[in-house]
């Protein structure tokens, strides 16, 4: 059998390389050579699942940078590999996208080539399996997506790019305090096998990793830089934000924090417990309250991603399973949610929900999309969103005690306050008498359904057969490895 | 013989020499610029092995030739030559005397060349004047910009601080009967220590006006900015390292005679206000040469603070990250002077508006500038800017420096804020005029790029160069 170790290398360096020839390229051609390359390291990513078995699938370890404890050492398992494949997946569709449609100032191929080397990023991060390099992968992300915002963005786009990068830089660097604390304590940054460490020194390093994290995903109270870079990112930003940039938070939290100090996640982890519930009901309250669309979505990704934190902090086989396919499920239909709003935007110039309303009228089918959208994001059984919610209510429920019962039945209530703050969205949106500003609204377009398609078909998949995404089997070991320790 | 020495004292005597039989801007340009390339490379090909000179007994020599005077005589000259190359387009346009800039950059060179091998603290004093000394009048010797007032500061701050210096080296030469280190730092006289302390103290206060530390950084932006934007480069990146060097040596000297504390907390202290001062005054600079002083006093800090970390442990591996972020800070500080030169070869620095448009207009130079100024805030895609942060937090960590490693890591926040601005400009906005391309900055500017290139890709040839 041919090894598949390194196509590893591969999923990183062909972005770089893609957007290197992008940047370079003229206009036009530049954004079909990035999306050309977002394909290729979308075919070369989907490689990686084949022979699959227990612990990594594939493995890469080659010295770099021995006087810093840094390896260059990639892997894949059950955990990364749906993430990596709706990295892919996104940038594909985004990269695409932009072929069509680039908003001003144009200059398609630098934005796709910013667009490749964020995807570099963020699977550098979900396949590092060394300490340092996973917090210099999660760094690489931070300026592109920033000149993203900051150059393709809306009206206050400067000022929204820098609160961004202040703020995730914020968490990186707190982050990296924590990561070289690791490597200087037990001389190794493997995440594979993670050395033991004290308690008291776990406790202090995860609290650094969860707050970096935290940040990231983002979790209440530090969630607000996330609706001014979501409401200004131009669409394929948003998309990329929401989809996968805001998992490298969970996923970090996962790996890095329960893989690497257990006994610290197991000592906060009701704090972040009450943290996630607490960003379920103000992210559900502030959506009631919202006027803008996008800043709606925005703010309904901290209450979608409180669930995931939620289902992690229970700290049992079933929160992080279904914190996994919350993951996966958040990414794909906020994902989808961005595209629309970017086209309703497009058409109307406004995202002001008192100035929308009555698109069935004119653009029946796109009503459509976005209603079916809503409903899975609102958890909808049989849609994708109905799993991860549903169970990291289940987990906290299971874990016993009134903290974790009390916790259950609050994100109950908030997935109720989801689905009133989605309907009203839908009503503001797609029903009543048609706005004005939606009067010349067109039809969606092909390359638009081109982009909305393949999220429309996850959307019902994993709201069926979840499993066929999720590998089982590397939550539950993940769990059992770190307990073990 | 010590040829580095007598290549780059040679070439300042040839340098005035052709100034006078050929008075051409390219000649003693030329002659200067010959000679600041054979000084740098002469460490290495001329001599070998080890070489004491002016020994008092056998361990107690004025100056040895080993590989740190070797890499400090290379890096100095490099840097020498690539000031001279800034300094092109000025010259050519007549707007300062070329033999006269050729001669005391030259002489500069010549007092870096020495230092890297000084071991008493005389030697180490008068080599470290020699290279600021010429640079007084380098800030004044321009035909279209006054820049006496910049001279006057840097001339008067800088005589204090030699004064403090030498106040210092008295005190130590008191207690301990001897200028050579190490032995100067060690307990001679009765009751003498109060003496060493306050020597020390003395001795590293003047050797942080050289690095632009705070509290002795205020000479810094009013002579970079008042002073040719060459000149400027010239005194952030080897008037700083002759600094750097000399605070490294007394810093070792002080370990070894038991003042390991002492050395420890004032460069603590020194790192400290460095970081969050220059930092947070960097960030509402208006002129670009006045963003990057206040930038430079900042990394002065980022420079000094694995040294704090004395406090708590004598561990080499201290020094060795100071000595290697000052080597990613010099490639990544040269780049950025390198770059406004090169888009404004002839002019001053400017206001941050006069980048404006300059990322289209000029893509090349803007991205090469643009890739300084992300690594100087320690980020990717430049991963030797990150590898600069990340060593001096881990060095501190390696020594539980807890508090030291956190403000390190959460003033680069702020410091991207700082670099933020100018890298904005660059992208903002579009103008019709391209800057005027001139090949003399251009050098520089892509030599410091490909430096920074190769050093994130291999970062740890900057890791083990203390001895």
């Amino acid at each position: 059998m041919v090894s598949l170790d390194s196509v590893l290398l591969w999923t990183v360096a062909i972005p770089l390389v893609g957007a290197v020839i992008s940047f370079v390229v003229s206009d036009a051609t530049g954004r079909r050579v990035a999306a050309l390359t977002a394909f290729l390291t979308l075919v070369i990513s989907a490689l990686l699942g084949l022979q699959q078995k227990a612990g990594m699938w594939h493995e890469l370890d080659w010295q770099w940078v021995p006087a810093l404890g840094l390896r260059f050492h990639l892997g894949v398992d059950g955990i990364s590999y749906p993430l990596v494949l709706l990295t892919a997946l996104l940038t594909l569709l985004c990269c695409g996208y932009s072929i069509w449609h680039t908003p001003t100032p144009g200059l398609g191929n630098h934005l796709g080539a910013l667009l490749l080397v964020i995807e570099a990023g963020i699977i550098g991060t979900f396949l590092a399996q060394d300490l340092v390099l996973f917090f210099i992968a999660f760094e690489v992300v931070l300026l592109p997506m920033a000149a993203v915002i900051a150059v393709w963005g809306g009206e206050g786009r400067r000022r929204a790019a820098l609160k961004f990068a202040l703020y995730t830089l914020a968490g990186s660097v707190l982050l990296l305090v924590g990561v070289v604390s690791v490597v200087v304590q037990t001389g190794s940054g493997d995440m594979t096998q993670p050395a033991k460490l004290g308690a008291e020194a776990q406790l202090w390093i995860f609290i650094l990793f969860a707050v970096a994290f935290a940040i990231k995903s983002p979790l209440w109270p530090l969630h607000t830089w996330l609706p001014d870079a979501h409401t200004e990112a131009p669409t394929v930003g948003s998309v990329i934000l929401a989809g996968v940039l805001l998992k490298m938070g969970t996923y970090g939290l996962i790996r890095v924090g329960l893989g690497v100090t257990p006994d610290g996640f197991a000592r906060a982890a009701p704090v972040l417990g009450v943290l996630a519930v607490a960003a379920i009901i103000v992210g559900s309250l502030v959506c009631l309250a919202q006027t803008e669309l996008k800043r709606l979505i925005a703010y309904s990704s901290v209450g979608h991603m409180g669930f995931v934190l939620l289902g992690i902090s229970t700290g049992t086989a079933i929160g992080l399973q279904a914190a996994l396919v919350g993951n996966i499920a958040h990414g794909v239909l906020t994902g989808l949610l961005f595209f629309l709003a970017g086209a309703i935007k497009d058409r109307s110039h406004t995202g002001q929900l008192a100035e929308l309303g009555g698109l069935r009228e004119r653009a029946p089918w796109m009503a459509g999309v976005l209603g079916l959208a809503a409903l899975g994001s609102l958890g909808l059984p049989g849609l994708a969103g109905f799993w991860g919610e549903a169970f990291a209510v289940v987990a906290a429920y299971s874990r016993g005690g009134p903290l974790w019962t009390t916790l259950a039945a609050v994100a109950a209530v908030g997935a109720a306050l989801t689905a009133a703050y989605l309907l009203r969205m839908l009503r503001k949106v797609s029903h009543g008498p048609l706005a004005p500003s939606l009067a010349t609204a067109s039809e969606a377009h092909w390359p638009e359904v081109a982009a909305w398609a393949p999220l429309v078909f996850l959307a019902f998949l994993l709201g069926v057969v979840p499993v066929i995404v999720v590998d089982l089997a590397a939550g539950a070991s993940l769990i059992s490895g770190a307990a073990g320790r | 013989m010590i040829w580095p020495m007598i290549i780059a004292a040679g070439t300042a005597v040839a340098v005035l020499l052709v100034d006078l039989v050929f008075p051409r801007w390219y000649a003693p340009f030329g002659v200067a610029l010959a000679g600041a390339a054979a000084t740098a490379v002469s460490p290495y090909l001329v001599q070998k092995g080890q070489l004491a000179l002016l020994c008092a007994e056998a361990d107690r020599c004025s100056y040895v030739l080993d590989d740190t005077a070797r890499l400090v005589a290379a890096l100095i000259a490099a840097l020498t030559a690539f000031a001279l190359l800034l300094y092109a387009p000025t010259l050519r346009a007549r707007d300062a005397p070329a033999g006269e800039v050729g001669f005391l950059l030259a002489s500069a060179m010549t007092g870096g060349v020495v230092l890297g091998g000084a071991r008493d603290l005389i030697t180490l004093i008068v080599a470290l004047e020699t290279l600021t000394l010429p640079l007084y009048a380098l800030v004044a010797l321009h035909r279209r910009r006054d820049g006496a007032v910049g001279a006057v500061t840097f001339f008067t701050t800088s005589i204090v601080a030699t004064a403090v210096s030498l106040l210092g080296a008295a005190l130590l030469q008191l207690q301990s009967g001897s200028v050579h280190l190490p032995y100067a730092m060690r307990e001679d006289l009765a009751g003498g220590r109060p003496l060493a302390i306050a020597g020390l103290i003395l001795l590293l206060t003047g050797f942080g006006f050289k690095v632009a530390a705070v509290p002795l950084h205020a000479w810094a932006p009013t002579t970079y900015d008042g002073a040719p934007v060459p000149v400027a480069a010239y005194l952030s990146t080897a008037s700083k390292l002759g600094g750097v060097i000399a605070i490294l040596f007394v810093a070792r000297a002080a370990v070894e005679g038991d003042l390991r504390v002492t050395a420890g907390g004032t460069l603590a202290v020194l790192a400290t206000l460095s970081l969050v001062i220059g930092t947070l005054v960097a960030l509402r600079q208006q002129r670009t040469v006045r963003l990057l002083a206040w930038s430079s006093v900042a990394q002065a800090g980022f420079i000094l603070a694995p040294l704090g970390g004395l406090l708590l442990s004598s561990s080499a591996s201290l020094f060795a990250a100071s000595l290697a972020y000052t080597l990613f800070f010099l490639a990544l500080e040269l780049g950025a002077f390198s770059g406004v030169v090169a888009l404004r070869p002839t002019e001053d620095g400017g206001v941050l508006d006069d980048l404006r448009g300059v990322g289209r207009a000029a893509p090349w130079r803007a991205a090469m500038l643009s890739f300084a100024l992300i690594g100087l805030a320690g980020l990717p895609p430049v991963l030797s800017g990150l590898f600069a942060k990340i060593t001096v937090i881990q060095a501190l960590l390696d020594v539980d420096s807890l508090w030291l490693a956190l403000v390190v890591a959460l003033i680069s926040v702020v410091g991207l804020a700082v670099y933020w601005r100018p890298l904005a400009a660059l992208y903002r906005g579009s103008v019709d005029d391209r800057p005027p391309v001139s090949v003399g900055p251009f050098l520089p500017l892509v030599a410091a790029t490909i430096v920074t290139a190769v050093l994130s890709v291999v970062p740890q040839l900057t890791m083990s160069l203390w001895e």
